[in-house]
């Protein structure tokens, strides 16, 4: 009993540490005073400017059309290889392998610098386009890493058997193994679509001058302030996100419930 | 639906041994590597390349160690001793936070893992900039923490502006990277070993050091990477919670791209890659599946 309680005391202790500043950010959205130290009463006024703002609804259009698209690129590019790399021999995987790593494993700062001076040595302008490509290539290892487990409890007589009975290779992926592998490839693309949307160091080094995502806005605004409309709007991020993992959860929890009555 | 499960993944052990690996029959699926196969030359391998031909030549394309050895100049190798001191702190506290953290999870049945590890990457919703600023507020001097402690009749705590601020900075943002390598290895030690250590007579002290440590090894080694490079290459932490006097190896490279010194940034952060290199080698063997499966 005693030890149970210490257990929830601490996983308590870690998700507060957790979820403090998140807290703080939100409370900070109803904030009346435009300073970060001061309490100057409830209002829902950021809120309301906050779709008045054009330059921050810009950074946000830009943010999420780059982390739906790099997040699909990826994902299809991705799961296309994990197949690849799951049938072939020893030695090919494991090149394949080390190199999915390469960008998961190297530091964010070092991935974006090389990415500009490619960019910048290929007179390629640095912009839109240079961003995608960026967080396409560190959003395909985590398509890959998702998709490969999947793939190993694949029994791979069902695939055979569906070829055996006529259907054609193409017919028989997106009848028999992408059904079994679709929770791996949905989870890689919510993954890269999330590091996407929270990367700042990647995007700070090959966006050029341009464009601006939301994390490169606010680290403008670090050293003059925060405007409070940014906390507004990742509180409504925040409070989205939040609901859609709810009701995931529920929807979940309903389809294990018969089997588990069975 | 539990037997089921096994003895699937008997059958599949059985295949896999008997065929080699992989799915059999996809002749073809070879050919599906080929467009990642182009990407990662193009935008991982040559880029590579690109920072180790800049790091190596002078700005009239010749041959120079100058920008590797700048790493002896004082600034510079107090950034980088700076930055490894910090980054060192900051992986002991997260694997110490983690570890418990972890095996309190895996043990709980009552929620899918899926949940769990949601509940762990759900503050990355929250910009990390934003999150990193609201420390801020929790850390200043008038700050939060300062007014609950103040209110218990505690002496305050200053650290915003400090390597403190920054350690705690990094454990924050970083703490996920070790707690979900830990627990994926942890979910899937098979509870019989641990039974049978148990029924065999060891306490359970003799059980986690001889049975769960060992076994957990590849996702604490996992986690250590994952954790110590981001940590050691920061610049956004120190910038946002060390005020503007803390200077870290990423920021020198930050600040030598700012100021155009490509040359100079690039042959920086070689010299930072080979602390990476060396923490990619000890994770491969580590990784012995060759899966990186331990990461996610």
């Amino acid at each position: 009993m005693v030890k149970k309680f210490f257990e929830r005391f601490y996983v308590a202790l870690i998700l507060i540490f957790l979820y403090a500043p998140i807290a703080i950010l939100i409370i900070l959205s109803f904030n009346g005073s435009k300073s970060r130290a001061k309490w100057g009463g409830f209002t829902l006024k950021w809120y309301r400017e906050l779709f008045k703002n054009e330059s921050i609804m810009n950074a946000l259009y830009t943010t999420l059309i780059i982390a739906v698209l790099s997040a699909l690129i990826a994902t299809i590019i991705g799961t296309a290889a994990a197949i690849a790399i799951n049938s072939m021999k020893k030695t090919p995987r494991t090149i394949m392998i080390a190199i999915t790593n390469i960008p998961m494993l190297n530091a964010d700062i070092v991935t974006g610098i090389s990415l500009m001076l490619l960019f910048v040595a290929l007179r390629y302008t640095l912009g839109f386009s240079s961003v995608l490509i960026s967080h396409i290539t560190f959003n395909i290892p985590y398509v890959i890493l998702s998709v490969l487990p999947k793939l190993k409890q694949l029994n791979p007589h069902t695939y055979e058997a569906a070829l055996d009975l006529g259907a054609s290779p193409a017919y028989a992926f997106f009848k028999v193994i992408l059904p079994d592998i679709f929770p791996g490839v949905l989870t890689g693309f919510f993954l890269s679509f999330t590091m996407s949307l929270d990367d700042f160091v990647i995007t700070h080094f090959t966006k050029g001058p341009e464009i601006h995502t939301l994390s490169t806005k606010i680290y403008t605004e670090v050293r003059k302030g925060i405007k409070p409309e940014i906390y507004a709007l990742s509180t409504l991020m925040f409070i989205t996100v939040l609901l859609l993992l709810i009701i995931i959860n529920r929807k979940n929890a309903e389809k294990k419930a018969p089997v588990s009555r069975v | 639906m539990n037997t089921e499960n096994v003895s699937n993944a008997k059958t599949q052990k059985l295949t896999s041994h008997k065929n080699g690996d992989g799915i059999v029959g996809i002749k073809s699926a070879k050919w599906l590597s080929l467009p990642y196969a182009v990407w990662m030359i193009g935008f991982i391998i040559i880029p590579l390349i690109v920072i180790v031909y800049y790091g190596l030549t002078t700005v009239d394309n010749r041959f120079t160690l100058d920008n590797i050895s700048a790493i002896s100049s004082p600034i510079n190798l107090k950034a980088l001793l700076m930055a490894l001191e910090q980054s060192l702190i900051s992986t002991i506290i997260c694997l110490l936070l983690a570890y418990p953290l972890a095996m309190i999870l895996s043990k709980s049945r009552m929620r899918s893992s899926s949940f769990i590890v949601m509940i762990i990457i759900l503050p990355m919703w929250m910009n990390f900039l934003l999150r990193t600023i609201a420390w801020q507020n929790l850390l200043e001097r008038s700050g939060i923490i300062n007014t609950v402690l103040k209110f218990f009749g505690l002496p305050p705590m200053n650290i915003i502006n400090t390597p403190k601020a920054i350690i705690l900075g990094m454990v924050y943002n970083f703490l996920p990277f070790m707690v979900l390598p830990i627990y994926n290895v942890l979910i899937k030690i098979d509870k019989d070993i641990i039974d049978a250590a148990r029924d065999l007579g060891a306490n359970s002290v003799q059980t986690f050091l001889k049975i769960i440590l060992p076994l957990s090894l590849p996702g604490v080694i996992s986690g250590i990477t994952m954790v110590f490079v981001p940590a050691l290459t920061t610049f956004v932490i120190s910038n946002i919670l060390g005020g503007s006097k803390i200077v870290l190896i990423g920021n020198v490279i930050e600040q030598q791209f700012r100021m155009g010194n490509w040359h100079v940034g690039s042959g920086l952060s070689l010299v930072l890659m080979i602390f990476i290199l060396i923490s990619m080698a000890i994770l491969s063997k580590y990784d012995k599946e060759g899966e990186g499966s331990g990461l996610w």
